[in-house]
């Protein structure tokens, strides 16, 4: 287990017609492997600009970003993203979404009758193989949303990044979605940061949780350990002691501390 | 920018059937379009006896069918009456007995100044053919261009707004005077007319790809051609299949008025040649003719269009 992603002293500048904005400011933030780290903080607060960072689709103004040991130059296939929308391609089948990404991480070394059963692993994986054969159109928001994450688990990511994956579905949907991630991540044992402003999501699924700070100029202001035995069950969770005080933490840092700043106020 | 000012109808949501389809698009269209307004019925009488629900069915075409019909009708009905004791313009019962006459043998050849009706609407349609295929060639490819390159579009976009509204008449001397004959210069005055609408639609479609599909392309790192065939074209192709109708209509349009001037074999120049002979029957079978052509053009291209509609969510 050693450090895949660190972020020391980041910085994002972004200009705008009436000057510079700082978005974010003096990011430190290390991820160990296997690590599942949220971020969480109000909307507008910055959180998607550090993902999209991460995810290499924009370029830090200050700081250095390394993946892996590697500096951070662009988007690349081992940091696989599930984008809040799904953003499936809606002329291609479930199937020839992952496949597309298969076919572009593994394309050069292996067979076409190999990629093709990666693909259908990955939509196995998230019980959708009855679908594969189906146009995002024809398929719920929920069913589409666990295409998305098969789509980057297909690729097989050193980490993967989810951009509010549940954020759009309805509360029973997602808590469902939020078990199922919570079991193909033990599986997979994969590296997850996660963007959300759901605070028993963040708990759930975290091993940790950075807390941001109202932007501009946002920073993490304060990360908390989630210390959870896994496998975890909401339903055990929601009564106990620990849970409750890490919620707690969570909503002490959100509301009385770091409380919603309308900017148009 | 130009492209703001031509009418748009990108994945206009016409998901449904075309059954509810607003009468103003062409007054001709509604006699063709009502068979299938039953689906959503039949599941629920499926289990009554055979000829319950054959009777619904029935009842639903009729439905579905009757207004058209009337409307028909009632056009029909003015018609008669408004040209009642009329010497000038014939009554419907005039038109049919001479249009009977016409379609008993659409495609006699008595020299090239005395064809049948076939004749004339296949060698306008082979003249909007090449004239609209040059200028799909050229302005699909031109709207990609002015789409994905900015500099291109603020370069072009003056000289298409300056183009855009000139009447295809206008167009037409230039034609014979670079020809130097009539056939090419009709087909010239198509190009240039229906090349417009598709240039515009495609790079307005260019422009509108959701930022969410390129940012796919780029996690995912697809390649150049795995982006243009798997994301660009397919995100384009509504739009430009808009242009494309667009244009077709256009260019069916402007045919009748160039042939008019050029003479030649055509329907336009049918409807001149018998306006000649005074056979105003034959003028309004034109009309006829003309407006199914165009109609069954149109209806053609709505119909591939759906064919390349996504579901929007």
């Amino acid at each position: 287990m050693g450090k895949i992603l660190q972020i020391e002293n980041v910085g994002m500048r972004f200009a705008t017609r009436k000057g510079p904005f700082v978005a974010l400011r003096n990011i430190d933030l290390s991820i160990e492997e296997g690590e599942f780290v949220s971020l969480i903080g109000h909307s507008g607060c910055g959180k998607s600009t550090l993902l999209n960072l991460i995810a290499g689709l924009l370029l830090p103004t200050e700081g250095i970003m390394l993946c892996a040991g590697r500096e951070v130059a662009g988007p690349g296939p081992e940091r696989a993203v599930v984008f809040q929308n799904h953003s499936l391609l809606p002329w291609l089948t479930c199937f020839e979404n992952v496949y597309l990404a298969v076919e572009r991480v593994f394309g050069r070394k292996e067979g076409k009758e190999k990629l093709k059963n990666r693909a259908r692993a990955a939509l196995d994986m998230v019980q959708l193989s009855h679908a594969e054969a189906k146009y995002p159109h024809e398929i719920s928001g929920g069913m589409k949303q666990r295409v998305g994450i098969a789509r980057a688990l297909a690729m097989e990511p050193r980490i993967l990044l989810l951009d509010e994956p549940f954020g759009a579905l309805d509360a029973l949907t997602r808590a469902y979605l939020q078990d199922e991630l919570l079991k193909i991540v033990a599986r997979t044992r994969s590296t997850v940061v996660m963007v959300t402003h759901d605070v028993d999501e963040a708990v759930l699924l975290s091993d940790r949780i950075a807390m941001m700070t109202n932007g501009p100029s946002a920073m993490i202001g304060e990360i908390l350990a989630v210390d959870l035995a896994r496998p975890r069950n909401r339903v055990e969770l929601a009564e106990d002691k620990r849970y409750l005080h890490y919620r707690k933490e969570v909503i002490d840092f959100l509301y009385t501390r770091h409380g919603f700043v309308d900017k148009a106020a | 920018m130009s492209a703001a000012i031509i009418k748009l109808e990108p994945a206009s949501g016409s998901v449904q059937p075309h059954s509810t389809e607003n009468p103003s698009s062409s007054a001709g269209a509604k006699p063709m379009i009502q068979i299938d307004a039953t689906p959503a019925r039949v599941d629920q009488v499926s289990r009554k006896p055979a000829t319950e629900l054959a009777s619904a069915w029935a009842r639903s075409v009729l439905r579905a069918a009757l207004p058209p019909i009337m409307g028909l009708a009632l056009f029909i009905g003015l018609w008669a009456l408004g040209t009642m004791g009329s010497q000038r313009i014939p009554s419907p019962a005039v038109v049919w007995q001479a249009a009977s006459v016409i379609f008993a043998d659409p495609f006699y050849y008595n020299g090239p100044n005395d064809q049948g009706i076939g004749w004339n609407v296949l060698s306008s349609l082979r003249r909007v053919g090449i004239g609209f295929g040059i200028a799909a060639a050229i302005g699909i490819p031109l709207g990609f261009l002015l789409g994905r390159f900015a500099v291109m579009n603020s370069m072009m976009s003056p000289v298409i707004s300056l183009l855009r509204p000139v009447s295809p008449l206008a167009w037409l001397p230039i034609g014979l005077l670079v020809f130097k004959a009539a056939d090419p210069a009709a087909t010239w005055t198509i190009f240039i007319c229906s090349v417009w609408p598709m240039i515009i639609n495609t790079a307005v479609g260019v422009q509108r790809v959701p930022q969410d599909y390129l940012n796919v392309a780029r996690v995912l790192n697809l390649s150049e051609w795995k982006i243009a065939t798997k994301i660009l074209f397919p995100a384009v192709l509504p739009y430009m299949l808009t242009g494309v109708r667009l244009s077709v209509s256009t260019a069916w349009l402007v045919i009748v008025a160039a042939e008019m001037l050029t003479g030649g074999v055509g329907i336009g120049f049918w409807v001149w040649d018998e306006w000649n002979n005074l056979k105003v029957e034959h003028i309004i079978i034109a009309i006829f003719v003309i407006g199914t052509v165009g109609l069954l053009l149109e209806q053609a291209l709505l119909w591939i269009a759906r064919r390349f509609q996504y579901g929007n969510t």
